[in-house]
């Protein structure tokens, strides 16, 4: 096995990241040499349910609302220098996305881009929905009420390690699990057994810390004075090193502001991690609590001694389903005992929605006081006094399963403007429909991962 | 202990866990976990006997926590703390406003802790 650098930077970490974060990220990797990759994380659990309606709606539809705002800049660089681009964007429709990416390499005349999908994410393809509902749901949440809008299995490495064999620029990829994203490069690249279980650990391990782009170069870490963070405006976003041996070296893209040192790692480290022994994966149960982490420069981290342990013979899957309407409404009582209004706000909302004849929940917050750490009964609010004077937002907010009564209910709020306290100003008001999920672990066996190249611009 | 002398030697105040550590929120459905980072390594000793599982259970009384899960990670230094149905049913429809719980690490650091003053970043914060 020869000894060579894989370098991966990631250009988003949710889909509503900045869409230009992969501009710097290619600049920098286009100068560098051997094997690179830029990966964007885009899809959250709701967000595939909504591209699985889309989809019904609209069968060229349903791959990643944002896939070209945030390949498009890059796209033509990326192909120029050789930079192959991995990312779950396909979401519900990931033949679509390939389509609309040749679409898109038509028009800026990128000859010879090859894209490939992976799909058997969709778990409604092998499975009837009472045998999904058949399934007991993990992570503490009840299996939902409602219709049933999609089930997909978090897929693992190996079929996006297949797809880049088939010689694919572009790999585009529904739901699977975040760190593979990263893994099926170092795989194709190092190729690493399935069975080398330390170095599958730490391509899973690369790819956490990659997964939520900024998040590990500076950007949800700033707080003035205890973590200062330069030219915050400008966070770069990471680009991970990968030796053959899976020692992972991360840092970020050139000319960016942003920092990288061992605190930001081990905040990402552990960002949504449980037994930090145990981290289940498709591909392998990640044991990071022997790791050393050493700054080795400026901007530079590395990170070894991954452990991995069998991967579990379950695969997750996230089933989503329609879950009513929220309704939310808020106004601002500002200045000389605004509180007190505030509170005669909340008061006469409570009558009128009892009014309306309905027992939804609702729940206020009087923000200015204690809202996001206090719970729907408003214990904390209750046991402290809080001024009088100031600036206090109520908000309410109930859920149900019928979008007229939730637009009613919200409506009070916006009557406040003239039947409420004196000088309430700012409302906005708004009903949503609902995504409801639950999490079930299935047979890896029922599930079958496959690659396939859709087609290549000419 | 606040206010007198530990062990070492040293002057012991009483500062919220920010000045002492960093953290992050994550979440998976009715949970989340929050990573505590302790500023300075001596202070991990410290952080473990008074950030207990029962002490977190507690400070988030108000938001239904059920069960705490601490684990130790004692080369980082950090700790890694679960906590059971905190969201209020999470993203799931929530009627909270942070459905994710982002919010709640800080939450975590501004719990107090009694700690030697040359482990503190502002001893100039202490609460007493």
């Amino acid at each position: 096995m020869s000894g060579k650098t894989v370098h991966i930077g990631c250009g988003a970490g949710f889909a509503g990241d900045r869409w230009d974060a992969a501009v710097p990220i290619v600049a920098t990797l286009a100068g560098r040499d051997g094997p690179r990759y830029l990966i964007y994380e885009t899809l959250a659990e709701r967000t595939l349910a909504l591209a699985q309606q889309a989809k019904l709606a609209d069968p060229t539809a349903g791959y990643s609302p944002y896939l070209e705002r945030i390949l498009r800049p890059v796209l033509g660089d990326a192909k120029a220098a050789g930079i192959r681009v991995v990312s779950n964007f396909g979401a519900a429709n990931p033949t679509a996305g390939a389509a609309k990416i040749l679409e898109m390499a038509r028009e800026d005349g990128i000859d010879g881009l090859k894209v490939a999908v992976v799909e058997g994410d969709d778990l409604t393809a092998v499975m009837g929905e009472s045998d999904i509902r058949s399934h007991t749901a993990v992570e503490g949440l009840e299996m939902p009420e409602g219709r049933m809008v999609a089930a997909n299995v978090y897929l693992g490495a190996r079929a996006i390690a297949e797809a880049l064999a088939l010689g694919a620029d572009v790999v585009v990829v529904g739901r699977c699990a975040d760190p593979a994203l990263a893994l099926g490069p170092l795989i194709h690249e190092h190729g690493w057994s399935m069975d080398d279980l330390d170095r599958i650990a730490a391509g899973t391990m690369c790819g956490h810390l990659l997964e939520c782009g900024a998040q590990v170069t500076g950007g949800y870490f700033a707080d003035p004075g205890y973590k200062d963070v330069p030219d915050f405006g400008h966070v770069g976003f990471p680009i991970a090193e990968v030796e053959t041996d899976g020692t992972v070296t991360i840092t970020k893209a050139d000319r960016t502001g942003g920092l990288v040192n061992h605190r930001t790692v081990k905040e990402q480290l552990l960002y949504e991690m449980h037994d930090p022994a145990n981290y289940l994966t498709p591909d392998v149960v990640l044991d990071i609590t022997g790791v050393s982490i050493e700054e080795v420069g400026k901007d530079r981290v590395r990170i070894v001694g991954a452990k991995g342990k069998q991967r579990p013979p379950t695969l997750k899957a996230t089933v989503s389903f329609e879950g009513g309407w929220l309704g939310e409404g808020e106004i601002t009582y500002a200045g000389p005992n605004a509180r007190r209004r505030a509170e005669l706000a909340i008061e006469a909302l409570r009558i009128r929605v009892r009014d309306l004849g309905t027992n939804w929940p609702l729940r206020f917050d009087l923000i200015g006081t204690v809202s996001t750490f206090d719970g729907d009964g408003g214990d904390l609010r209750a046991a402290n006094n809080w001024d009088t004077d100031g600036e206090f937002r109520v908000r309410m907010a109930t859920k149900g399963p019928d979008r007229q009564m939730a637009q009613w209910i919200a409506d009070e709020v916006l009557s406040l403007y003239c039947s409420g306290p004196a000088g309430g100003g700012g409302v906005r008001h708004r009903v949503v429909p609902q995504i409801t999920t639950a999490s079930i672990l299935v047979d890896r066996a029922k599930i079958s991962a496959t690659a396939r190249l859709v087609g290549e611009s000419v | 202990m606040a206010g007198q002398e530990s062990a070492t030697g040293r002057r012991v105040i009483r500062v919220p866990l920010h000045e002492v550590a960093h953290g992050r929120t994550g979440d998976k459905g009715n949970r989340v976990n929050i990573s505590l980072i302790p500023y300075h390594d001596d202070a991990f000793p410290y952080l473990r006997e008074q950030v207990t599982e029962a002490a977190v259970e507690e400070h988030f009384a108000a938001k239904g926590a059920r069960a705490v899960t601490r684990y130790e990670l004692p080369t980082f230094p950090a700790f890694n703390f679960v906590i059971d149905d905190v969201l209020e049913g999470g993203v799931n429809g929530a009627l909270n406003l942070d459905t994710h719980g982002k919010s709640f690490a800080f939450h975590l650091l501004a719990m107090e802790v009694d700690m030697p003053e040359d482990l503190v970043l502002h001893p100039e914060k202490g609460v007493r």
